[in-house]
This record gives structure tokens, C-alpha cells and sequence, in this order.
């Protein structure tokens, strides 16, 4: 009997599967004609599958498709194109498979813009095919603040947030507020240690210090020993960088380690209101993070927000919404500029100043394309104060435009 | 010396997932010489079946406790009568590739009907909370989790050493064609012990549920250090896969606690080193022929 031979080739077969079960592709179905054609295509690229599905996902296509309405409502027969398709694909949050369709979207699908692309790897990637094809790409998804810094180009613009925007908001206001002293968590890959980076900048220009970080692997499910660790240096707040999966994983091991009755509070870096959903507000009650927009903010963004939910039964994260506004004001420009093309748009969007359901005291930056507005630091309810399905978030604070964003002069972006 | 305790209670606790699961892989390894790649998609199962069933009927996790296992203990009979079974003649590659494909379909499923975000848990409020141990607060879940895997894993051992089924299951794992030589039916004992092995993965996620986020991808890496489990402790033993599973917990937590950033790569180090050392692992037997 030879059993433990086997299994030991089955190892390594396995391992083989493994590698080579990460780079299947679907396309997406062929349609659009080609640029010169009569018609004006928006193409949303994100993770159709994967970890930030439920953050972006399907429904910003809905969203984009809202935007397309609203476009022709307003202009009816005086519209400059009639014929407006959204089309989309998944990228599954690789660079390479997101770099390949992008191209595919540019050149085969006859894309005008392409839009959303969160994960920054994918996002930057994505950037130098709109560089390169000389056609418009309107980044929502991802954090990385490189878009408009030395990576910045012509044709890119970058919506909703980045690194520097939820540091700024989350750090230096916590700080400010009296949690000066922090212990920071996080995972172990671009995003952490940028984060990490970002934070410990805001949080040292908010009058506070960082009194240790401490990295883990990624993904993981066992935080309790890294918990415990930032909790044995006594600090007044832990950061904690992780998302998705990972920050749920965290959350709960947190609520379970006596810390938050000690008075320890957690801020947490990045998150979106699908998280706090999935995980129910008792688990996050108390948590502050920055937020781009929220569905529940005045009577204009839960108007929006209500005709979200009828067609997809969830209320919209910051993500939906970011699309639907850079959708929407493409198409404003389309219509101002009275053609699709990328250098005439470009001109119209460059300093532009926009009001919309999305954008408050909105800007288009020229210098950088920084898509600044007003953000929100957010407190999550707690179950008591919660009138109904996805009340969950408490804005304590409304940080101007001007200050929520890296100003230009310390963006490095030449175009 | 305190924190000392509090990360052995963290890697106790988090060696309880790892011991129950691991113990399961054994078992199906052991009589059926089946690496059930799917046993990582199964612990991901039994915690969203408890999280599903707690929001549809309200079932606590005290009663999830026992229905969720006895669920999967039909649902894994199911998948070794309607496909396992038929690849056991074949070599043993057929069935890793079955079960990873099973993986692959459990978790898109899952995905596709409950999302990627995951699904909320909440515990009984018995369980939540912390006592005070030599001035440490220990949280109750963590012991409870500890505690219930003892108990299973004590009772699984019973069952083995004390029970008629245990001695012919014994049999059938250590020496098949002696035990069919003696006339003992090894063929009627295969489907129950796959399912068995895919309940006891079903508990180990049961009890993840309110400790851990619950989405389609828990199992992924969970099997990953599943197998560095079992190949720590033998493959296919009993005891090693127990004793494998706290082992791993207790390195995980103290690595995160001394040297964070190797804390999971320690775990593979550890497994070279008893690949070399003793090539069956820790409780496993060595072959002369091997």
C-alpha cells in the first residue's frame, strides 16, 4: 500500500492547481462599434466576484445606467447622442488580466471611458492604457493616491477617496479629538503599508504619535494574539488597516478581547456601509472611519438612494454613488463639448466646479485630477439608535472639500 | 506571565478549529485514502448553514451545535454516494481533483447566493464576555471553544477504542487488507465514515461562527493549514491530527505574539522540520516499505 506516496504527489498537484486556478478569464460579450461611431460607450471594469463585489461590483453598473437616464431625461431630444451603452467586465483585481481588458474595452468594445477599477495595482495599470489609447478613465474604486501623484496623466481622474483622504480624515480628527496616542494594525501588502505610512504622517500632524505598528499576514482569521499585543501597550486608540474578510475577522476578535471596555477605542482605516451590513451594527457599534458620501445624508442622496434599492434591493455604498456621478458628469461634458472626444472632454472637465447628488462643493481639479468634495468622519450606530434597514452610520463630523484631499502642491503630478 | 497565559488560551482556541477539522481529514484519509481537498469548503458550510439558520428560524448556536453536523453528516454521505465513490477504484489523484473542483463549486455557490461580504452571527450572551484568571481576563468563547473540542475530540478517541465500529473503523485504517482478509465488510463503514469526517469539519465551523467572518472563501486558507496539520501529525492518525491541530494553534499564537510578521511561515517551518525528522510526522507509523 503506497497511500502516503500518493499523497504526497498529491501535494503537489495541488499546488499546481492552485497556481493556475487564479488565471481563468471570462470576456465579456462583444458589442459597440468602433470609436467613430455614432454612439458614446461607458465601460465599468471592477471585481464582478471577488472580495469587493458587494463594495462596487454588479450594481454600479445599475448605477451607471441611472446615470445614462438621468442624462437623457434632462436632455431629451437636445441630447448630442442619442445612442448610450454601458457595458462591463470583470478584472478580478489583477494588474495584468485589468491591463489586458482595458485594452480590449479601448480597442475591440469601442469604450469611450472606461470606469470604477478599485484594487490600486489594477487601477494604475489601467491608467497607463488610458495614457497610451489617449481615451478617458474615471478611477472610483481605488485608494492608491499615485492616480494623481507621479503616476498622474492627461485622461485619468480619480473620484471618492484615496489613502491620503481617509488618513487625513480618520487620523488627524481622531487625534484632534483627544486620542492621541495609537497603535496601528496592518496587513502586510501595498495598501497596508501605505496606509500605515499615510496615517502615521496625519496622525503625527494631528499633535499624536504612533507608538508601534504591527503587520500581518494576508489573508488571515486568527487576530487575537495581535490584539492583545497592541492592547498591552495601553494605548488610547488602535488603527486598524484591514478590509474586507480580514477587518470583520479582526472586529469580532476585538469586541471579544476586553479592550473596548477598557476605554481602547478602534478607528478603522478603510470601510465601506456593505461591511458594517454584513456584519450587523452591534459587532461595529462605535467604530469611526472617514466616509466619501452617505446614502442617508440629506433629502438629495436618499432620493437617489431609494430609486437604487428599487432596482437592486440594497442601499448604495460611496462606491455606487461615485459611479453615477462620474458617469453623469462625463456625459454632462459629452454634452457640453458636443462631441466624445477625450481631448475636448478633458477640456471640460479641468477645473470644472460640480454640485451634484455625490459631489458636494465639488471640484475637478486641473492641476492633479483630484476629484475633491466634502467627506464625512462617521461613527457607526449602535443598535438602539437604528430607525431602519442600513441607518447605521452617525456623521460627526463634515470636512470641508479643500481640506479633505492632498493639496496639489504635494501631489509631484506633471501632466 | 500573563500575557503568557492569554496567548496560550489564544492558540488553544485557535488549535480547536484546526484539531476538529483536522481530525475529520484524518478520518476520511485513513479509511477512505481520500485527501479531501474539500474539507476547507465543508468548515465554511457548516458556518454559514448555523449563520442561515440562526436568520431564517432562529436557531441558537447551542441547537446549531448539534443540527449543523448531523446536516453535513448527510450532506457529506450524499457526496461520497453520488461521487466519491466511484473514483475509489481509480488513482487517489482522481478524487483530490474532485473535491478541489467541489471546492471550487461550494464556494461560487455560496458567493452567488450570499454574497462576498459575509453574513453577521450572534451568540448566545452566556458566551460573551471574559472571567478573570490570575488577573487576566480570558474571554468565555475561547474557553468554550476549547472546551468543546476537548470533549469531541475525547469522545471521538472513546469511540475508536471502546466501540466495536471503532475497532473495525481502526481496522480498516491501519490495515485494510488484513481487516478484509478477516472478514470484516471495510466497503460498509466507507460511506458513514465520509460523512462523519465532513460533520466533524461542520462543527469546527459552527464554532467559528460567532468568532470569525463568515464568507465563501474561510475554507480557502483554513485547508491550506489544514494539511500542514495533518502532515505535522501523520497522515491519517488520530491522535497526531488532535495533537497537530493544538500544536499549529499554540505556534500560531505565540509566532504572532513574538515574531508577527513569520507567524504563519513558522507553521510551514515546522512542518519541514518533521518531514525531515520523521517523515510520517509526528504520530504517524513508518512503512519499511516506504
Amino acid at each position: 500500500m503506497n497511500k502516503r506516496r500518493t499523497a504526497a504527489g498529491a501535494s503537489i498537484l495541488m499546488a499546481g492547481v492552485l497556481v493556475t486556478a487564479g488565471c481563468g478569464a471570462g470576456g465579456p460579450s462583444a458589442g459597440g462599434g468602433d470609436f467613430t461611431d455614432d454612439k458614446v460607450v461607458l465601460a465599468l471594469l471592477n471585481d464582478a466576484s471577488g472580495v469587493y463585489k458587494d463594495v462596487s461590483g454588479p450594481n454600479s453598473k445599475v448605477a451607471i445606467q441611472m446615470a445614462i437616464d438621468d442624462y437623457q431625461e434632462k436632455y431629451g431630444d437636445d441630447a448630442v447622442v442619442e445612442d448610450i451603452e454601458v457595458t462591463s467586465a470583470d478584472h478580478q483585481n489583477e494588474p495584468d488580466i485589468a491591463n489586458t481588458k482595458a485594452q480590449e474595452l479601448y480597442d475591440r468594445e469601442g469604450a469611450d471611458i472606461i470606469l470604477d477599477v478599485p484594487t490600486s495595482s489594477a487601477a494604475l495599470a489601467v491608467a497607463t492604457q488610458a495614457k497610451n489609447k489617449k481615451k478617458l478613465y474615471m478611477n472610483i474604486g481605488a485608494g492608491t493616491t499615485e492616480l494623481t501623484g507621479a503616476q498622474c496623466n492627461k485622461y485619468t481622474f480619480h473620484y471618492a477617496y484615496d489613502t491620503w483622504m481617509l488618513a487625513n480624515g480618520t487620523g488627524t480628527v481622531v487625534t484632534e479629538e483627544g486620542d492621541k496616542n495609537w497603535q496601528l494594525i496592518y496587513p502586510d501588502y501595498a495598501f497596508g503599508q501605505d496606509m500605515v505610512k499615510s496615517f502615521t504622517g496625519a496622525i503625527e500632524a494631528g499633535g499624536g504619535k504612533v507608538g508601534g505598528t504591527i503587520a500581518t499576514p494576508f489573508p488571515n482569521d486568527n487576530f487575537a494574539t495581535y490584539i492583545t499585543k497592541a492592547g498591552a501597550a495601553n494605548p488610547q486608540v488602535i488603527g486598524t488597516m484591514h478590509a474586507g474578510g480580514d477587518l470583520i475577522n479582526l472586529v469580532k476578535q476585538y469586541n471579544d478581547s476586553g479592550l473596548k471596555e477598557k476605554g481602547i477605542d478602534l478607528a478603522v482605516g478603510l470601510m465601506f456601509i456593505s461591511d458594517i451590513h454584513s456584519l450587523g451594527v452591534e459587532a461595529f457599534e462605535g467604530t469611526i472611519f472617514t466616509d466619501a458620501w452617505y446614502w442617508n445624508l440629506d433629502e438629495k442622496s436618499r432620493e437617489w438612494a431609494d430609486r437604487f434599492l428599487e432596482e437592486t434591493g440594497d442601499r448604495p455604498t460611496y462606491a455606487h454613488a461615485g459611479n453615477y456621478s462620474a458617469a453623469l458628469q462625463y456625459l454632462e461634458a459629452v454634452q457640453s463639448a458636443g462631441t466624445d472626444d477625450a481631448d475636448a472632454i478633458v477640456e471640460e472637465l479641468e477645473g470644472k466646479k460640480v454640485d451634484d447628488m455625490f459631489l458636494r462643493n465639488g471640484e475637478i481639479r486641473a492641476e492633479d485630477h483630484r476629484v475633491i468634495h466634502d467627506v464625512y468622519l462617521a461613527r457607526v450606530k449602535g443598535p438602539d439608535a437604528v430607525e431602519e434597514d442600513w441607518d447605521y452610520e452617525e456623521i460627526i463630523k463634515t470636512i470641508p472639500a479643500e481640506e479633505a484631499f492632498r493639496p496639489v502642491a504635494e501631489s509631484g503630478c506633471s501632466m | 506571565m500573563n500575557a503568557v497565559l492569554q496567548y496560550t488560551v489564544q492558540g488553544l482556541a485557535a488549535g480547536s478549529f484546526y484539531a476538529l477539522a483536522a481530525l475529520g481529514l484524518a478520518v476520511i484519509f485513513g479509511v477512505l485514502g481520500v485527501v479531501n481537498f474539500a474539507h476547507g469548503a465543508f468548515y465554511m458550510l457548516g458556518a454559514v448553514a448555523a449563520a442561515v439558520l440562526l436568520d431564517t428560524v432562529g436557531m441558537s448556536l447551542w441547537l446549531a451545535l448539534i443540527v449543523v453536523p448531523l446536516l453535513m453528516l448527510v450532506f457529506g454521505m450524499l457526496v461520497e454516494r453520488l461521487l466519491v465513490q466511484w473514483l475509489l477504484p481509480l488513482d487517489p489523484l482522481y478524487n483530490l481533483l474532485l473535491t478541489f473542483g467541489l471546492t471550487l463549486l461550494l464556494v461560487d455557490l455560496v458567493k452567488r447566493r450570499y454574497g462576498v461580504s459575509g453574513l453577521p452571527y450572534e451568540r448566545p450572551d452566556v458566551l460573551s464576555g471574559r472571567i478573570q484568571v490570575a488577573g487576566v481576563g480570558l474571554p468565555i468563547y475561547q474557553l468554550f471553544v476549547i472546551g468543546v473540542a476537548l470533549l469531541v475530540c475525547l469522545g471521538v478517541w472513546l469511540l475508536m477504542t471502546r466501540t466495536r465500529v471503532g475497532m473495525i473503523v481502526r481496522a480498516a485504517t491501519e490495515r485494510p487488507e488484513l481487516a478484509g482478509a478477516l472478514g470484516i465488510n471495510v466497503g460498509r463503514w466507507v460511506t458513514p465514515v465520509f460523512g462523519f469526517g465532513v460533520a466533524l469539519a461542520g462543527l469546527a465551523g459552527v464554532l467559528a461562527a460567532p468568532f470569525r467572518a463568515i464568507t465563501a472563501e474561510m475554507g480557502s486558507d483554513f485547508i491550506i493549514i489544514l494539511f500542514a496539520v495533518v502532515v505535522i501529525g501523520g497522515l491519517g492518525s488520530i491522535v497526531g491530527a488532535v495533537a497537530g491541530g493544538f500544536l499549529v494553534g499554540l505556534v500560531e499564537a505565540f509566532g504572532q505574539a513574538y515574531a508577527p510578521t513569520f507567524a504563519q511561515v513558522l507553521i510551514f517551518v515546522l512542518m519541514a522540520v518533521v518531514v525531515l525528522a520523521r517523515p510520517a510526522g509526528l504520530f504517524g507509523r513508518e512503512e519499511a516499505t516506504a
